[in-house]
């Protein structure tokens, strides 16, 4: 492999790694929050794709304006899944609120493809198609968007979560939820913030991603598989972590194609991130279940 | 936990209330004007992928059959008799699909046109050929009529795959190109091309050679295909042929382009849609397809004996869909549904009449794929020669060009 190749891959696997990571962001703020996972994180991503397509072209909005107002739009489907998928069924257990969370991604997946578009769409480029030569790997502009908007937000959220009033709630909310209505932190407002913000991050993932590669109402499936992996290497635990799980799986990914181990050819990029999540459940399955107990 | 229940149940009766709506919506549509005269409705059978991977095939199939139902009965129908198409979403689901035929079949269908996907036809065909119902796939899988064999009752209309590959590999040879790397999906349709594409004796008989490392394949929802297209660049292939359908071939297509590669990229008709050019963007620009001579149709002689036909079905599809949205794939159904069409008016609703009809009257029969010459071998039809059975269109600022070799 030569350095140019090398630098490829690496790219590259940042490239779907920050994607990946916004989906994991959103996987972990909701878990640490509510203890639920939530399985329609991915399709947050195909409505700010769908969404900001539409915005452009059937409604001829320019560019930031549609793509604010997608954020905006995800985000909004993300409250009404809390407030009317999520909350009423507030005293059951949280496995039930799992199967709800895949029975919400089931309807806005439906419901996108009823109402949105059944076709591959694709916005167009933030700043031009003209890749840019970089060590001797060519990157897509639009790649440098992803990354850059990532970590901003990454930059954004770890900011919120640690300095502001409402972040340390939600922090302090996800240490001890008892302790925190205790002293005045409504749990119900704060879980109402997190599938807000998980959901703006799938958004924001959605938005950036559509120009580079087509979207379409299915494609939530894949990336929120992607995403959880992203949550899970980083245990569910900090932001940062998932940020770190989603552009490792991304690299892995992409190298694994580059290596040619044995008979891994590259039918089995997909199945790395199903290999990886097993060996993460394999590894972390005592600690997990210690985590249950002490929890 | 009481409270929780009510609400699960409310959710499910929602959801539940939701999935028959779109059930009731969805899955039966029935073509045709309400047979309210007196001669008894002809009933034919569709079966198409209307949702699943396969939807952006089954969709212009679905559309196709009910613009030309809706066109036959407002003339009148079928010797006086009104079409009534009974037509399933098989939801691209191989299973699903032979449940459906079976049900077609005791409805009484006279014949059935579809499934969308090889994989589908070769579920539904023994039972229809048990059935004894005349079964017109519109699946380009060469394994649904070759050989004919006992499958006396099976027939398709697209080109089939390896004709297509053919065609391909004769234009690489003629370029003199001798050293090839494939990107091909891991689904259905990238599959099937696959083992026709690596296939060695056609392979030898075109001077081509795969590079090593240059067998690559990409998943139908992956987003990025730089991995694979950066391991093909680092070998010696002069050109990169693609077997799949959207959205895979326009990311590659642009992937490319930002890699810099400038080796031409050659794909299957899996990407005969305007979409394919709307997604990859200038990145469309050069690439190479082979198709029937439907995306090209302005541009045929007046002497072409399928040009007014393929200017009706553009015509009439677009007016009803929108410009740009006629097909290759909905022409499928169409040769499908016209050939079962025709067979009623001269033969009437007899199954085995119908089957004797197709194989041995269409004869220099034009239709959207081609010119049909069906025959007891010949299940398929069209040409097998690839310069005969299809064309090359190459895409050139963002427009479809004929590319005459």
């Amino acid at each position: 492999m030569s350095s140019a190749q090398f630098v490829q891959y690496l790219v590259a696997g940042i490239t779907s790694g920050s994607v990946y990571a916004l989906v994991g962001l959103g996987f972990t703020i909701i878990y640490a929050v509510t203890k639920i996972i939530n399985f329609a994180q991915g399709e947050f991503v195909m409505l700010g794709g769908l969404l900001s397509f539409t915005l452009i072209h059937s409604a001829g909005l320019p560019l930031v304006p549609a793509l604010i107002l997608s954020i905006i739009a995800a985000a909004a489907v993300g409250a009404a899944m809390y407030l009317l998928a999520i909350r009423p069924a507030k005293k059951a257990s949280v496995v039930s609120l799992i199967i709800v969370t895949i029975g919400a991604a089931i309807f806005i997946r439906g419901i996108a493809g009823q109402e949105l578009t059944k076709a591959f769409v694709r916005t167009p480029s933030f700043s031009g198609e003209q890749s840019i030569s970089f060590l001797g790997a060519h990157i897509d502009p639009q790649a440098l968007w992803i990354i850059g908007i990532m970590v901003v937000v990454t930059i954004i959220l770890h900011l919120f979560l640690n300095y502001t009033m409402v972040g340390k709630a939600l922090k302090a909310c996800a240490i001890n939820p008892v302790a925190s209505s205790l002293v005045g932190i409504n749990p119900r407002t704060m879980a109402l913030i997190a599938f807000i913000l998980a959901s703006a991050l799938g958004g924001i993932g959605g938005v950036v991603l559509a120009p580079l590669t087509p979207l379409s109402y299915q494609a939530g499936v894949m990336l929120g598989l992607k995403g959880f992996v992203a949550a899970a290497i980083g245990g569910f635990g900090s932001p940062v972590a998932a940020v770190f799980g989603g552009l490792l799986l991304g690299i892995v990914e992409n190298f694994a194609v580059a290596a040619n181990w044995g008979p891994f050819t590259s039918s089995y990029k997909d199945a790395i991130a199903l290999v990886v999540l097993l060996l993460i459940l394999l590894v972390r399955s005592g600690k997990l279940a210690e985590e249950e107990r002490a929890g | 936990m009481r409270n929780y229940l009510k609400y699960a149940v409310v959710l499910f009766l929602v959801v539940a209330l939701l999935a028959l709506g779109g059930i009731g919506c969805s899955t039966k549509e029935q073509g045709g004007a309400t047979p309210t005269q007196a001669p008894e409705p002809y009933k034919v059978g569709a079966l198409f992928a209307n949702s699943g991977p396969n939807q952006p095939l089954g969709q212009p199939e679905v559309e196709t059959v009910k613009m030309l139902v809706k066109k036959i009965n407002d003339a009148g129908g079928i010797n006086g008799h009104p079409l009534d198409v009974i037509m399933y979403d098989t939801e691209s689901d191989t299973a699903k699909c032979a449940t459906l035929a079976n049900k077609l079949i005791e409805q009484g269908v006279v014949a059935i046109i579809g499934p969308t996907s090889t994989g589908e036809s070769m579920a539904i065909k023994p039972i229809a050929n048990q059935a004894n119902v005349p079964l017109i796939s519109c699946a380009a899988g060469s394994v649904i009529v070759k050989p004919v064999g006992n499958y006396t009752w099976v027939f398709n209309t697209p080109q089939l795959d390896y004709v297509a590959i053919q065609r391909l590999y004769t234009y690489l040879q003629e370029q003199n190109i001798t050293k090839i790397a494939l990107l091909t999906d891991t689904a259905g349709f990238g599959k099937a091309g696959k083992a026709w594409l690596g296939n060695q004796t056609l392979l030898g008989e075109y001077g081509l050679t795969i590079v090593p490392d240059g067998d690559q394949t990409y998943g139908s929802s992956d987003v990025d295909m730089q991995a694979q297209l950066t391991k093909i660049s680092g070998t010696a292939a002069q050109a990169i042929v693609c077997w799949g359908t959207n959205p895979g071939p326009a990311i590659i297509a642009r992937n490319m382009k930002t890699l810099g590669m400038t080796i031409p990229l050659l794909c299957s008709h899996g990407i005969a849609f305007k979409s394919f050019i709307d997604s990859a963007g200038a990145a469309a620009n050069g690439v190479i397809f082979c198709a029937g001579k439907l995306p090209i149709v302005d541009q045929l002689p007046d002497t072409d004996p399928q040009k007014a036909l393929l200017e009706q079905y553009k015509t009439d599809f677009e007016a009803e869909y929108g410009i740009g949205s006629a097909n290759t794939f909905g022409g499928h159904a169409y040769d499908a549904l016209n050939m079962v069409v025709g067979a009623l008016k001269a033969v009437g609703p007899d199954k085995a009449k119908i089957r004797d009809y197709i194989e041995n009257n269409i004869v220099n029969w034009p239709g959207t794929g081609g010119v049909y010459n069906m025959s007891p071998q010949n299940h398929n039809g069209l040409p097998s020669d690839p310069k005969q059975a299809m064309i090359l269109v190459k895409i050139e600022n963002g427009k479809w060009t004929w590319l005459q070799d």
